[in-house]
């Protein structure tokens, strides 16, 4: 399923401009990384896409439904939306309650229920606690538990807002291959980031914001690899690419792997 | 000065141990930096290095913890505020709720110090200086953004001046810019201040860079305990779930491309990496 976004603009109530013109069109399979530093309007924007926000002007479409026309709730069959906080949709007594609670009210089956709340658990590695209380869990594993309910959804269009914050080194080895996983089989992930190496791993495409405003939108490698236009947002390149540019290497890496491959490809150093 | 002897703790209500015979000694003027997987207890040895455990989470101690010569066990918590700071890693768990604005918030725990009002202002602006907030002294914290929140809880920490400062996470909600002001506020209060200085991060490239010290945890135990480059060299990291930065792995992964033995030490900066790489 295809999202446009058409020129949106949205003011705060209180008149304060939180995004300008903000475009993009994002097709089936494809992972996008939002990226921009504290304050650079990116989780406003990620409210749009599902309708909790609705733009002042321009539209935003899921398929063809709009969300100036569908409600948040009709929309969160479209679009599954991972909060940065999980307080912020967590408030069933069980884990398997929680992640339930969108499949039963896309009125499945009870077969079909208990298989997609399985196969999410699974997907987080929550399997074993699904019949602890939500907020027995550490941070890190809440998070996991707003994303397994998200994913119990089984919606074409995924927004995840800083997925990877609070998480350990194997939490977001888990999010990244999940990520990858999803995209293969079709859906459209858009992750909003401040951490780049994991945007640049994960990530094709990105979508630089600073103030409200796009900056850029291409290949990750290349926009990441531009220190003077990140610093204008306040970032610095992923480590890969700053590796990469100290050794004057191609600035078209993206993974360990394609570094080592590279930098063995190297001409001999005087 | 922080010294833990045979420290081991059970939450109440737990069988396993949260920490098991740990002993440490952190001196002044020290940025140390504490890694170990989610649940490994970093958290826990920061509530124990600042009296939250045991006298807050209760459950079973053995052993002591000693800063500055004195029992942590055995003064009350209120007693030890002002010389043992703690930020929690989620800052709502420390905003107080009883103040108005973010400079009120900061100077919250000055009033309860007893510290003169004259001397109270310039305090809590130098600490809301120190942490980007001077513009926002008049918002409510309940309107700021979490990483804004998760700045005024390390400004009211620091406007206290303690001479141990414990970080748990403190900067998980902070982008880049926001991460490495806090990283070279730590450093500078270690520095010019000669505070002990903890932190407990995943962040492992800035612990990295900004660390003079790092402590490795796993399943309660101290497992590693050095400085970032010995320890993030480390042989057995996997299997202490501790992690890398990002470079390291990069290090790593081209010594085994040229099938060149393991080297003493990984780089754990890009400088190092640029260095061992060029």
């Amino acid at each position: 399923m295809n999202l446009v976004v058409d020129g949106i603009h949205y003011r705060y109530p209180s008149g304060t401009s939180a995004l300008e013109d903000v475009s993009l069109q994002a097709s089936a399979g494809e992972s996008v990384a939002v990226v921009g530093q504290n304050g650079a309007g990116k989780t406003t924007f990620a409210k749009h896409l599902n309708g909790l926000l609705k733009p002042t002007r321009g539209s935003v479409r899921a398929g063809d439904w709009d969300t100036r026309r569908h409600s948040p709730a009709q929309m969160s069959a479209r679009v599954g939306m991972v909060f940065q906080n999980p307080g912020d949709q967590l408030f069933a007594r069980t884990v398997w309650e929680e992640v339930a609670f969108g499949p039963r009210n896309q009125h499945l089956g009870k077969d079909a229920i208990t298989e997609r709340v399985e196969s999410s658990l699974e997907a987080v590695g929550l399997l074993a606690v699904r019949e602890g209380h939500p907020y027995d869990l550490a941070t890190p594993q809440r998070k996991l538990v707003a994303l397994a309910a998200t994913l119990a959804m089984a919606t074409p269009i995924l927004v995840l807002d800083e997925p990877s914050l609070g998480q350990d080194t194997e939490g977001v080895s888990l999010l990244g291959a999940l990520i990858d996983g999803l995209v293969a089989e079709g859906r459209l992930v858009l992750t909003i980031t401040h951490d780049l190496d994991f945007a640049l791993e994960h990530c094709p495409r990105a979508i630089l914001m600073a103030e409200g405003r796009v900056l850029a939108d291409g290949k990750s490698a290349e926009i990441l690899s531009q220190s003077k236009l990140l610093s204008s947002a306040d970032l610095e390149p992923p480590v890969l690419l700053q590796l990469a540019a100290g050794l004057e290497m191609p600035a078209r890496i993206r993974r360990i792997s394609e570094f080592v491959a590279a930098y063995a490809e190297r001409p001999p150093q005087v | 000065m922080i010294e833990v002897r045979d420290l081991t703790y059970s939450y109440p209500g737990t069988a396993a141990p949260a920490l098991r015979a740990v002993n440490l000694s952190i001196p002044r003027g020290q940025v140390v930096g504490i890694v170990g997987a989610n649940g490994a207890g970093k958290s826990t040895l920061c509530y124990a290095l600042t009296g939250y455990v045991p006298h807050f989470f209760a459950g079973s101690m053995s052993g002591t913890v000693r800063v500055d010569g004195r029992d942590i066990g055995k003064v009350p918590l209120g007693q030890l505020a002002a010389e043992i700071g703690l930020v929690f890693h989620n800052p709502f768990n420390q905003i107080s709720g009883a103040r108005l604005t973010v400079l009120e918030e900061v100077a919250f725990g000055l009033e309860n110090m007893g510290v003169e009002r004259g001397a109270m202002l310039p305090r809590a602006l130098t600490a809301l200086q120190a942490t980007g907030l001077e513009h926002l002294t008049e918002r409510s914290p309940y309107s700021l953004s979490g990483g804004e929140q998760q700045r005024l809880a390390i400004a009211a920490i620091l406007a206290m001046e303690p001479s141990v400062m414990v970080m748990d996470e403190p900067t998980s909600q902070l982008d880049p810019v926001g991460t490495r002001e806090v990283f070279a506020v730590l450093r500078d209060l270690a520095r010019s201040r000669r505070a002990t200085v903890v932190v407990a991060e995943h962040k492992l490239g800035w612990l990295a860079a900004f660390s003079d010290r790092l402590i490795g945890i796993h399943n309660g135990e101290i497992v590693a305990d050095g400085t970032p480059q010995e320890v993030f060299s480390s042989e057995r990291i996997d299997e202490w779930r501790l992690g890398q930065p990002l470079v390291t792995k990069v290090g790593r992964a081209v010594e085994v491309a040229e099938g060149r033995p393991r080297t003493g030490l990984l780089p754990v900066t890009v400088e190092q990496a640029l260095d061992a790489l060029s």
